[in-house]
């Protein structure tokens, strides 16, 4: 019963799951760059969560043209539309956070979590 | 409504924007011209944002289509009584320009400079898309763009560990904005709408509660970190007390408010908390972690020598009673919570600038080397003693009143013991504020400040301005009602 039901909301699941990964990387990983990877599995798995709401079996996509049969199952596009921001808003975050790792390089010589923890003091 | 004036809903976000976007154009015309032009473009902005409120108070809410679509299909911006903060955040933003022209001169590379006021002006665009926004998709896209300009503003200095301080802040920050996108897409897989007001009116219609209250567990996560809630605080005193003085101003007296601005919305436009609808005992937890907040955040400012360290974490605590007063859920504690997020803001900008001028001055931070200071500079250090008297609570000044009312809610809600916390956490303050005033006027000085003088005048105006701000709110504490009154009626309705 659960399987079945895990089964019909496989992106659900599959969408958890890469969370999961993305925020144990975070935590666990003392390297900055594997961190910011993490955080980008993460990225990636609430991005396939909000496409996979609006994703209709066999629908196609939602433009209307001329002699339509009646009937057709369009895919909802404004799912779509808001990822396409988020992925934006995800590439610039990613941008920043190399360019503050390669002025951290500079400015303390690691990228290692336990060393910087270290030169706080 | 008529003419330009119908627009202005979204011209106050609009036009910083585009402000910030011409910015760099100017800076590479003439770099000398970068300051006036982000003071002109926020002055314009503020005058735009009082017209709204004199509206607002005389109309009530102003609701803005955009592009003439009607919600819930099209987006809408909704000045609301909450919204009436953009009046604060544009004046505080305008003050903060003016006292950056110094600063950034002597602290930053002439390179940086234009894009140090692009980043100003993109963080008050963001924060006032933030507050007007009746979008919750929109509320996720503002709350990025002020953090990314967040983290880049606190690493701008380039002094050692801050591109670290603002790493930390991004990691965190990242992973809270993610929550705050899952729960935007939960409300939207189970109501099928962004509209705020639609979603809460959807809300009740549906059967889906587990969905939704896991939604509004990620929200609460996610705006507990940008306010720097217990225990997901630990980002914010190194960002904060590394980033440049006008910087620190600005994140510490508005930035975090926005987590608060947040959880307002969720809590009380969208989930409608006191309504029917059980969602298990989210406040209950939120004004517990409020009550460790304060303690804590107190706790370890008295044991900071740097004195923007020491600010930063009283912002910690500070941020614990506006959520206590929140989390209340009663008329007393809401007003007092909202009337904290404005005085606080006040408070925290003018000791986040004072402490700017003298570091600009002497070039110290350490308490042990600024013994003697308030001989020197007495006017700055003078503030300090007024925002401090206000931020401990004394009766004329401003934090007075925000106190009386959160602990009056907390009586009122039956839960002495969080006014109990919140009045142990009073006694921390008093402490290390006494610390600091008995440095800086009763010790003679270990080093030779004997050259200082005050600070410019760029400096000294802004700090004065908020100084006497901090004591007519004390006097005229109920001015702020006009816009909080009904607003938490709506809220309780």
């Amino acid at each position: 019963m659960i399987v079945q039901k895990l089964g019909a909301n496989f992106n659900y699941v599959i969408a958890t799951l890469l969370f999961c990964i993305g925020l144990f990387t975070v935590i666990t990983k003392p390297n900055l760059i594997k961190k910011f990877m993490g955080l980008n599995i993460m990225e990636a798995s609430v991005f396939l969560f909000i496409v996979s709401v609006g994703a209709v079996r066999e629908g196609s996509a939602p433009i209307v043209v001329k002699g339509m049969e009646k009937g057709v199952q369009f895919v909802n596009p404004l799912p779509q539309a808001l990822i396409l921001t988020g992925i934006v808003v995800a590439v610039s975050t990613t941008a920043l956070a190399l360019a503050l790792m390669i002025k951290l390089y500079e400015q303390c010589g690691t990228l290692d979590a336990d060393e910087l923890k270290g030169m706080e003091e | 409504m008529a003419g330009v004036s119908g627009h202005f809903p979204i011209l106050i976000v609009v036009v910083p924007l585009v402000g910030a976007a011409l910015t760099p154009l100017i800076g590479h015309w003439r770099r000398r011209l970068c300051m006036p032009w982000a003071a002109l473009v926020m002055l314009f902005t503020f005058a735009m944002t009082a017209f709204l409120g004199v509206r607002l108070s005389l109309h009530g809410p102003i609701g803005y289509h955009l592009g003439s679509w009607e919600p819930p299909f099209g987006i809408e911006i909704y000045f609301d009584y909450v919204a009436a903060l953009t009046f604060v955040i544009a004046l505080f933003g305008f003050l903060v320009i003016i006292f950056s022209k110094r600063y950034v001169e002597k602290e930053l590379e002439e390179a940086k400079i234009s894009t140090y006021y692009t980043l100003i002006l993109l963080i008050l665009a963001g924060m006032i898309g933030f507050v007007v926004t009746g979008d919750m998709f929109n509320l996720f896209v503002f709350l990025e763009i002020i953090s990314l300009s967040g983290y880049a503003l606190i690493a701008i200095g380039g002094e050692k560990l801050t591109a670290m301080a603002a790493f930390k802040y991004l990691l965190v920050g990242a992973i809270s904005s993610l929550c705050v996108l899952l729960g935007v897409a939960f409300l939207y897989s189970i109501t099928g709408t962004l509209n705020m007001r639609d979603i809460s009116h959807m809300l009740t219609l549906t059967d889906a509660t587990r969905v939704a209250s896991v939604a509004l567990a990620l929200f609460i996560v996610g705006f507990a970190v940008k306010a720097a809630m217990f225990p997901l605080h630990i980002w914010l005193p190194d960002a904060h007390a590394l980033a440049p003085s006008p910087v620190s101003a600005l994140l510490s007296g508005l930035v975090v408010k926005t987590g608060i601005v947040g959880m307002i919305r969720v809590l009380f436009n969208v989930y409608r908390i006191n309504g029917p609808l059980n969602y298990g005992p989210v406040l209950n937890i939120m004004a517990w972690l409020a009550g460790i907040t304060i303690i804590l955040g107190a706790f370890f400012a008295f044991f900071q020598n740097d004195i923007k360290m020491m600010f930063a974490y009283s912002t910690i605590s500070n941020i614990g009673y506006i959520v206590m007063g929140l989390s209340l859920a009663s008329y007393f504690g809401i007003v007092g919570g909202l009337i904290h997020v404005f005085n606080h803001a006040l408070i925290k900008t003018t000791l986040f600038l004072c402490a700017g001028a003298i570091i600009y001055k002497t070039g110290y931070r350490k308490l042990a080397d600024l013994q003697g200071i308030g001989k020197k500079m007495p006017i700055t250090m003078g503030a300090i003693v007024i925002a401090a008297v206000s931020i401990v609570g004394i009766p004329p000044t401003a934090g007075f009143i925000c106190k009386w009312f959160i602990i009056l809610g907390a009586i009122e809600a039956g839960k002495p013991v969080l006014a109990g916390m919140l009045l142990l956490g009073s006694l921390f303050i008093v402490a290390y504020y006494v610390k600091i005033i008995n440095a800086a006027f009763f010790r003679e000085p270990v080093h030779e400040i004997t050259e200082v003088d005050e600070a410019p005048a760029s400096m000294l105006i802004p700090i004065v301005i908020l100084a006497i701000g901090c004591l007519l709110m004390g006097v005229f504490a109920y001015a702020p009602l006009a816009f909080i009154r009904p607003a938490v009626t709506g809220f309780l309705r």
